[in-house]
Order: C-alpha cells, then structure tokens, then sequence
C-alpha cells in the first residue's frame, strides 16, 4: 500500500510514523473492548482495494455504449441498472447518472465533503476531496478541467453537480469516434475514472492500453 | 456563531494546484487504510449516523490543517470520547484502561460484504404532497443556521429552479442532530452560473444541488 509517489500529500509523509502509532493504538482499544472484528477491517480495505473501483463503473458505461436500451434505463433509473450488473450498496444507494454530449458536459463535486459513488467508482481520489478541487470545481470548472489537460469548446456549456445529499452522480462520457463494433470489454478500457467524474474524457481508441 | 463549519468550501478561491492522481493509488500510507476501516467498522456499531459524522468532522477547529484521513480519525476519537466508549488515556496508553460502553452490534468480517452491498437507503414513504414541481423558482434560506446542514454557502439565498424531485428523503439537518429522520422532499435545484457568480461567471455555466424542501422558498 505504501509506495513512493511522486507529488505531494500535505501533512502524510511527514507523521506517517506518528499516524501509523496511533491508529495502531486506536485499533488495539477498539479491538479490547469489542467494539470492533479486526477482520472485518481487513475484509474492508480488501473490499475497497481489489473488488470495488472505477473498473466497475466502467462496465457500467460500456454496457451503455452498446446497448441503448441499458442506456435508457441508465438514464431512467441509474439504481436499479447499476444493480443489474451487481453493484449496489453503500454510498451509491441513491445513484443518478448523466451523459455528455458535445453541447453539455457534465462534472460531479461534493463541496462540503466528499460524496462519491463508491460502488461504480470506488473510493475518491485524493484531489477529489481535496480543499481547491471541492473550493473551483463550481466557480471555475474550465480552470479545473485545464488541470486535467482537458480543454472543452465553448460552445459545450458546462453542468457541474454538487452532491450535498445521499444522490450520488455517475458521468456517461461520450463514446469515442472510431471504436464501431468494439467488445463491450475493449471499450470498457477506454472508460476512466476521471471520465466518469467529468474531469476526463474516455480515452481515445489509439490511447488504449 | 456557535456553529462553525470549516468544510464548506464551494466558490471560495483556495489556493493550490489540483494534483491528478492515478487509477488505484487508493491509499497513501497503511495508516490511512485502517483509518478508514475503523471508521466503517465503528459506523457499524449504530453508535452515530452518516450525519452526525459529518457534523464531527466538518466542526474540528484544525480542520484546513488535517489530511482527509487525518480528518476522519480526529472525528471518530471525538464522537467516540463524546460517548465514553473511548477516552484520551487509553489513546495514550494504547490499551484499554476503562471499562467498554455496550454497543448495539459489532460488525463481524463474515457480514461486512452484505453491509456494503445494502448500504443505508435515505429514501422513505411520501407522506406529504411535494411543495414544488419541476420548472418552479425557489429562492434558498439566505440566513445560517447553528447546526450541520447541507444547503452549501454559495448557494445561500439565490435564486434557481427545481429540476427534479428525489421523494422523501432523511434529513440531514435532523439527523445529524440526534433530532430523527423527519423526511423531507429532496429536490434537484439548479442555477444559472450568473446568478452564483454574476456577470463574470463562465457562460453556459449551470450548477446544482440537491436540496431539501425545508431550504426552499417560492421566487417570484
């Protein structure tokens, strides 16, 4: 889990050992006085490492891509089509999804927290819950999205969403040109995480990894 | 003011860069998985809600100072020594010095993927006719008010319109209060980015939140 990155997080490397000692200890106290399963802290972090991220949602947006009446349904009621694929549960109870078009583009914050769709995407990115993204993202959108080296038209007007309750909002980014008749698993490659935040785009069919 | 929130942070011109990061660097540092973990796992015991959380986190005085997990663990040590079932000593001591206050259940790893996968739905029965309709104009609260609340700064008295209704929702404010559920309508308000910003605002800009009833006033 610890590796060495190359951009800054303020305040974590300098008290990694001080964090570390006491969120051991917490853990020990909790742990004696039964509040807690130890293993039940390691089913969690297994569960938000390995089984629950943005592949998922991933799947979800391809699913729509190809099939236009998932999309419909989709666009209908996100809950019950996410469902349909298997995710569901916990901070995605009440999900609602939106698709780009080359008018409108869509971009999801959570300006006084961190609200995020964590069974289509996992758990937020850093910068997600960070103070300039949460303070810009409503004010300055095209400033934020510069920072992703993403630059719209301007004729594309932009919506951004701020989750300040249980709705959760998932962003269908436009199918890129040229992947007719690609396997719903090859587009699903295209589909990032920021691109379903609206901070990206899908990636183009060369870009593919 | 006694009620201070440090996490409203919409529209306000904070300074440094955002830092984009790649897909599965989900943690930074093994302390802040078990943050996190806890975090859920004590969320489990039924001792607070979702918003009572938030009020915890969102009310601590060196809140811009902390790092997200950081943040997250100084509220749980709050919320926990508020009801004695954790206190300073045994922090410092690493282990338990008191006696354990009873919780109503203990989240065991064999239940944990069920818990995740219900989660904990907002959405209750309608009880009461909707005030607005999509297309209506409604002005927001314009004064603060001295508990946890979601209707964001930045929206405070504007002007919008409702786009789309969720049902009844628990309210936040309530909730987060130990004050109950009391549902309220939820609805999708959006305003132009003129009337957020004026005149400088980015064109075509719209923006939205998610509001409930009891924020909302008919406009003019």
């Amino acid at each position: 889990m610890a590796h060495d990155h190359d951009h800054a997080h303020p305040d974590d490397h300098s008290e990694l050992g001080e964090m570390d000692l006491r969120v051991r200890a917490l853990e020990t106290v909790l742990t004696q006085k039964g509040y807690i399963d130890p293993a039940a802290l390691d089913v969690l972090i297994d569960t938000y490492q390995t089984k629950i991220g943005p592949r998922n949602g991933a799947r979800v947006v391809a699913r729509a891509w190809v099939d236009p009446a998932f999309r419909d349904w989709l666009l209908q009621d996100a809950t019950a089509a996410i469902a349909s694929l298997g995710y569901s549960g916990r901070q995605g109870e009440h999900m609602v999804a939106v698709a780009n078009t080359d008018s409108q583009h869509h971009m999801v914050v959570c300006t006084l927290c961190s609200c995020y769709p964590w069974p289509v995407l996992g758990l937020p990115p850093t910068w997600y819950k960070s103070a300039p993204y949460r303070s810009r993202a409503v004010k300055d959108p095209r400033g934020v999205l510069a920072e992703f080296d993403v630059r719209l038209p301007a004729s594309t007007a932009i919506r951004v969403w701020d989750s300040t309750a249980e709705v959760r909002y998932l962003v269908i980014p436009q199918r890129p040109d040229g992947t007719e008749g690609w396997s719903e698993e090859a587009l699903a490659e295209l589909v990032t995480r920021d691109s379903m935040i609206g901070t990206g785009l899908a990636r183009m069919p060369e870009a593919a990894p | 003011m006694s009620y201070l929130s440090h996490a409203d942070l919409g529209g306000r011109d904070l300074p440094g860069a955002i830092v984009p990061e790649p897909e599965g660097e989900t943690f930074h540092a093994p302390w802040e998985a078990r943050a996190l973990a806890l975090t859920l796992a004590m969320g489990g015991t039924g001792s607070w809600n979702i918003d009572a959380s938030r009020g915890a986190r969102e009310t601590l005085p060196d809140y811009a100072q902390l790092s997200y997990y950081q943040i997250w663990l100084a509220a749980l040590e709050k919320m926990m020594a508020e009801r004695l079932q954790l206190q300073p000593d045994e922090l410092a001591a690493g282990r338990m010095l008191h006696a354990p206050r009873p919780v109503k259940r203990v989240l065991r790893a064999a239940d944990v993927p069920a818990a995740l996968a219900r989660g904990t739905a907002t959405e209750r029965p309608a009880t009461a006719p909707a005030r607005f309709a999509p297309g209506e104009r409604v002005r927001t609260r314009s004064s603060a008010v001295e508990h946890h609340t979601r209707l964001p700064g930045y929206v405070q008295g504007k002007v919008g319109t409702i786009e789309h209704l969720h049902g009844m929702h628990v309210f936040a404010d309530a909730h987060a209060q130990g004050l109950g559920e009391q549902p309220q309508w939820l609805y999708t308000v959006v305003f132009d980015g003129v009337a957020l910003w004026g005149e400088s605002a980015e064109p075509g800009l719209s923006v939205s939140v998610d509001a409930w009833e009891s924020y909302l006033e008919p406009a003019a």
